[in-house]
């Protein structure tokens, strides 16, 4: 599986706003470069990124060419509950990543 | 079922798109190299459909000299309480030089608590970027940032 | 719009044309004015770097600790059997490397020790130059020298011919441009060049993720980029040359702290 790093608080207070950073490593082949003989460089991206908080999806994005390689993206959500945190990478040639990361809220 | 598009908006779309369909025969020109402003402009109204774009409540941050195209630092934050009753559903950031417009999507709802997002993303020339944020009551705003470009010297050339 | 090659070249022609026909004149930096590139990067970049959560060097890094990790070659053993954990014994590792092997009677550099550990230890293959996994097992020894001050190599009396050798060669006008290292770098450093800052060329961050490369990439392959930038012949990976000019960078860098893995443009 592709190399992650997320970051997700261990702890945090009830109906706190906490920052959650996801990075994966990945080339994101655009689909718009040439080989050296001329060949078009198939696409080979990341094309969706889902995060869910015990089972509810609290994020979502999708991905095009445009994101830099190795995407990384950070966002926010409230601690409700303790629990975990998942996330989901999918993209082209049947492309999957998971990661999770415990939080405790109380 | 939290990502879903309520029906109005769903509507509002399908209505653009057949428009877009019925009138020339081709929809949108995905062009293999170089989008052009036209084409950011079909983009953006593919999901804004025929609604007014608002100008504010968006902050677009993206450094207005950048380094290295191949990974700019870009984040949106839309002013919002991120509550049940007044919420961002999505935000979409496009752009208006690179072989194709679109950039990313995010989609959020009121569990967010703050509406910003931040990625990493590819600018091939000095250009606009835009970026439009969809409110809970089908409301859309935007905000723009021109970005210019410089190239790195000593160039691989592999 | 110019190739960007054609915009290096016109751009330095004025530096070149100048100094033609005289030797390349002692130009180092003074002490007090030695920058690590950090420095001289946008705010958004140094923020890549800052953040461990968000460098993307990290994944390599991570890489390089799972491979430390793992068994390999018939001996099965990982490097972690010899050498435990890395962030005890790997601390300092990268801030004195290259270092004098006195078995070999030369100096080595950290790639070179790892694929020797790998051949004479391990009994597996060497890795190649700037593959992944070298890449890797290289951010993740350095990593465990981050914040500590490079050290002086002169202190090792058996590295002076060396660091000389290295010294010889930063000043030294090669290729169809007929520059030398020191030209753009203790004498033009801050200085714009098609768009981006002249650094000082100090290699306190390698290996380092560059923007360019949407990559990690070793100190070799940054070298082997300006060379080819210069349109001189580049030396190739390992050749004793690079090891030399490592040695000199690092006389260069002394006293700078470590900041593997760094984010460059």
């Amino acid at each position: 599986m592709a190399r992650v790093l997320v970051s997700v608080p261990a702890k945090a207070g009830r109906g706190e706003i906490i920052a959650i950073k996801a990075l994966i490593s990945h080339h994101m082949e655009t689909g718009f470069r040439h080989s050296t003989t001329g060949e078009l460089i198939p696409r080979d991206i990341i094309t969706s990124f889902v995060c869910r908080y015990n089972g509810e999806e609290i994020f979502r994005a999708e991905l095009f060419p445009a994101t830099a390689a190795n995407p990384f993206i950070s966002f926010y959500t409230r601690a409700t509950e303790s629990g975990t945190i998942m996330f989901e990478w999918a993209g082209d040639n049947g492309f999957s990543a998971t990661e999770q990361a415990a939080i405790s809220v109380e | 079922m939290s990502g879903d598009l309520p029906s109005a908006t769903r509507r509002r779309i399908l209505k653009a798109v057949a428009a877009l369909t019925v009138g020339a025969g081709a929809v949108q020109i995905i062009r293999p190299t170089g989008a052009t402003p036209a084409a950011m402009q079909a983009a953006i109204r593919t999901v804004v459909g025929e609604n007014q774009i608002n100008r504010g409540k968006v902050t677009l941050d993206i450094p207005p000299l950048v380094e290295n195209g191949n990974t700019v630092a870009c984040s949106v934050a839309v002013d919002s309480p991120m509550t049940a009753a007044d919420y961002v559903r999505a935000i979409h950031i496009f752009n208006e030089k690179n072989p194709q417009p679109n950039v990313i999507g995010v989609h959020l709802g009121p569990r967010a608590g703050r509406a910003k997002v931040s990625t990493r993303i590819r600018l091939a020339d000095t250009q606009r970027v835009i970026a439009i944020a969809e409110l809970s009551d089908g409301s859309f705003w935007s905000d723009s940032v021109d970005v210019v470009i410089t190239l790195g010297a000593c160039l691989e050339d592999s | 719009m110019r190739a960007p090659h054609q915009l290096l070249a016109t751009a330095i022609v004025t530096v070149t044309l100048a100094g033609v026909a005289s030797p390349i004149a002692a130009g180092e930096i003074a002490a007090d004015q030695r920058r690590s590139g950090y420095d001289l990067m946008s705010h958004e970049t140094q923020a890549m770097q800052d953040d461990d959560a968000s460098n993307p060097g990290m994944l390599s890094v991570l890489d390089g600790d799972a491979l430390w990790h793992l068994k390999a070659g018939m001996a099965d053993k990982a490097c972690a059997d010899c050498h435990g954990e890395a962030s005890t014994s790997m601390k300092g590792i990268a801030a004195r490397y290259p270092a004098f092997d006195a078995e070999r009677g030369r100096a080595l550099d950290l790639t070179q020790r790892i694929n020797l550990c790998r051949s004479e230890r391990q009994n597996t293959t060497s890795l190649p130059y700037e593959s992944k996994e070298l890449l890797a097992l290289s951010a993740y020894v350095a990593r465990q020298s981050r914040g500590l001050p490079i050290t002086d190599p002169a202190t090792d009396e058996r590295l002076r011919a060396a660091i000389d050798a290295g010294r010889q060669t930063f000043n030294r006008r090669q290729g169809q441009l007929n520059l030398a290292c020191a030209q753009c770098h203790d004498d033009n450093w801050d200085k714009q060049l098609a768009g981006n800052s002249v650094t000082q060329g100090q290699v306190t961050g390698y290996p380092l993720y560059r923007l360019e490369w949407q990559g990690i990439g070793s100190l070799q392959r940054r070298m082997r980029n300006c060379m080819i930038g210069m349109r001189a012949q580049p030396f190739d990976y390992g050749a004793p040359e690079f090891v030399d000019l490592e040695l000199f960078m690092k006389w260069r860098s002394r006293g700078l702290r470590i900041e593997t893995p760094a984010v460059r443009p």
